[in-house]
């Protein structure tokens, strides 16, 4: 492991920022840590970088415990929410900032800080200052200062909440790909799941100053370890009573429910594709279409409880009202501190075309 | 821009004739007194010995409070925006009593603290060290009195700015001294500087408290504004007058400082 945690707990007064945080990146990973705001991914990279201290625990870096190694001795880069630059220096300087620091020689500096710029894609913005520069280039600068040193750890601290939606698209693959170029091992904070999805290699789910679950992108949306991640993750919604569906009996002490659009399949009363199934589906109403661009999400009243699907564009049209057979392949029901995913009954041990 | 009504111009009006009334009229008159016989004799009157003594003494006095207020200003202003402690609170409200006391309260204060009635009086003059009604005490009530106008311009500039700079910088691997110089005081220089003025006016100026540890010594522990009071009462207004205006011109200088520091400093803002 290149970095590691190990039981770290952190207060801000009486409030518990970080509850025996633990875990651990290997080697040129890019790691995300998702949760929502204040449930203290911020004060993990802070800790990490060396910006806050630990009230217990042990944070490791290479194999060396770095608790009291102080910031400026840790190596690390680390781009701000904010990107904090230097307000009054040039882009050149900004870049240059952490070089000089080191005293490297003036050519050495110029070569590497106009490296960064090319790589970076700044060419030509060397002498603006940071209030010239839009969010996204803001955003590079950043990036750019903070790799200048060559450090061996990049931390981001909501790399893209700062730049508009139109652009964050496009910086989140230029930014995985930038990563992937340079080679180093990254941890960045997000609250939005679709980033953490996309870019990183693992994901750190945090809530409430705990940590909830670690995995790959595809572990955590598959197997969701705790409720507060199932509901977290994915477009999900609870449901009660679930021992009305067909094919599921309610688990003692798992009053609750969480159905995501992949668990549900729904299909025209005349499809002939899925026949066989008939015996199997609940019957269901349109209540609902809306566009999402690349698909449909479909509302269907199911038992009186409301399930969504999302429709390929491909399949036939639905109008709102429209009596639809259901297949539900499975649910993930939970209670406070226990969860499982259950699969319908009925269902298993048959061939099923999407399930 | 909207349309404005009989309004706008009564309060210019206003505001013309109370600054009117109450700044340059008094001022245009002291400068009519100092010049009424003529340049020569002007000149004379600000050239007589003691009135450069004490212009000395003046200057002496603002540039050592300048020094001391800046660097302690700076540093308490960083304290209070960049540490968490107990004591924040007392601390920013004792900064501030230099402003809220009257400055012959201040006076008295450092005569009690170091004069014969003092604890302290039997070891500093064993050691020679003489405070009250001497240049060291005039330093020091001048310094207490002109104490907040430093950390009173910077502390709101430092605490709007947030640490994230410097946080940066610090993880770059810089130190104290370089984030300092680098980062923060491009933030602070304008407001410093601001602060400064207004430090260095109000020790050029200050009275009461000066008025009670000097000891008015005529040549030896008189400053300006001491000088003029002294002139003054002994009827020479002419002299009073003259010597009053030197204190205005200087007072004007460095309000032109002030404003020409604002000047590039807004023109350097747009440009940044
Ligand atoms: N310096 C601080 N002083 C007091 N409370 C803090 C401080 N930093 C963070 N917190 C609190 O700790 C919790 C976690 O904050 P943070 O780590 O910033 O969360 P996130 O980055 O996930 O939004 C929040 O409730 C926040 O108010
Ligand atoms: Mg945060």
């Amino acid at each position: 492991m290149y970095v590691e945690l190990k039981n770290v707990n952190k207060k801000f007064g009486t409030h518990e920022a970080s509850h025996d945080i633990c875990f651990g990146i290997e080697k040129g990973k890019l790691v995300a840590l998702l949760g929502p705001s204040g449930s203290g991914k911020t004060t993990i990279l802070r800790m990490i970088a060396g910006l806050e201290s630990p009230d217990s625990g042990d944070i490791i870096i290479d194999g060396k415990v770095v608790n009291d190694v102080p910031a400026s001795r840790r190596g690390i880069g680390f781009v701000f929410q904010s990107y904090a630059l230097f307000r009054y220096m040039t882009v050149f300087d900004n870049i240059a900032f952490g070089l000089q620091v080191q005293k490297k020689d003036k050519k050495y500096i110029r070569e590497r800080v106009m490296e960064l710029i090319r790589l970076t894609g700044l060419d030509g913005m060397e002498k603006r200052y940071p209030n010239q520069l839009s969010g996204g280039q803001r955003q590079r600068v950043a990036f750019a200062r903070a790799l200048a040193p060559s450090p061996s750890l990049l931390l981001l601290d909501e790399p893209f909440a700062a730049v508009d939606a139109k652009v964050r698209h496009e910086l989140r693959s230029w930014l995985k790909n930038m990563i992937r170029q340079v080679g180093i091992t990254s941890i960045f904070v997000t609250h939005d799941q679709d980033e953490a999805v996309e870019v990183a290699d693992e994901i750190i789910v945090t809530n409430l100053g705990r940590i909830e679950q670690i995995g790959s992108p595809v572990e955590i949306y598959q197997h969701p370890a705790t409720p507060f991640v199932a509901q977290f993750i994915g477009n999900s919604a609870v449901v009660e009573d679930y021992g009305r569906f067909r094919g599921f009996r309610e688990v003692e002490g798992l009053p609750h429910a969480i159905v995501r659009p992949e668990y549900v399949e729904a299909f025209k009363q005349d499809n002939e594709k899925y026949r066989d199934l008939i015996d199997y589906a609940e019957e269901g109403t349109v209540e609902d279409i809306a566009f999402r661009g690349s698909y449909l999400e479909v509302k269907l009243n199911v038992c009186g409880a409301t399930l969504t699907t999302n429709r390929s564009l491909e399949r036939r049209e639905l109008q709102k009202g429209e009596k639809m057979y259901v297949l539900l392949y499975r649910l993930y029901v939970f209670d406070h501190d226990r969860a499982q995913l259950l699969e319908n009954e009925e269902l298993k041990g048959l061939e099923i075309v999407g399930g | 821009m909207k349309k404005s009504g009989p309004g706008k111009y009564i309060l210019i009006a206003v505001c013309v004739i109370f600054v009117a009334l109450f700044l340059v009229l008094p001022l245009v008159f002291v400068l009519v007194q100092a010049f009424k016989d003529g340049i020569l004799p002007y000149l004379a009157n600000i050239g007589d010995y003691y009135s450069l003594k004490a212009l000395g003494l003046t200057l002496k006095t603002m540039v050592i409070c300048l020094v001391v207020n800046t660097i302690i200003g700076i540093i308490a202003a960083w304290t209070v925006t960049r540490y968490q402690f107990a004591l924040k609170k007392v601390l920013t409200t004792f900064l501030d009593i230099p402003l809220s006391v009257s400055p012959i309260i201040a006076g008295l204060l450092y005569i009690l603290t170091f004069g014969r009635s003092s604890v302290l009086y039997p070891f500093l003059s064993s050691h020679n060290i003489n405070i009250v009604y001497a240049v060291p005490g005039i330093v020091l009530v001048t310094i207490f009195v002109t104490l907040p106008y430093i950390s009173r311009e910077v502390i709101p500039v430092l605490e709007a700015k947030g640490t994230d700079e410097e946080e940066a910088a610090a993880l770059m691997g810089a130190g104290a001294l370089t984030i300092f110089r680098k980062v923060t005081f491009p933030h602070i220089k304008w407001s410093l500087l601001y602060g400064a003025v207004l430090c260095a006016a109000r020790a050029m100026g200050e009275f009461g408290a000066v008025s009670i540890i000097s000891g008015h010594l005529r040549g030896v522990t008189n400053t300006l504004p001491l000088h003029i009071e002294i002139l003054y009462n002994e009827f020479k207004y002419a002299p009073a007058f003259a010597v009053s205006s030197l204190l205005v011109f200087l007072a004007i200088v460095l309000l032109i400082i002030r404003n020409v520091a604002e000047l590039q400093g807004k023109k350097r803002e747009k440009e940044v």
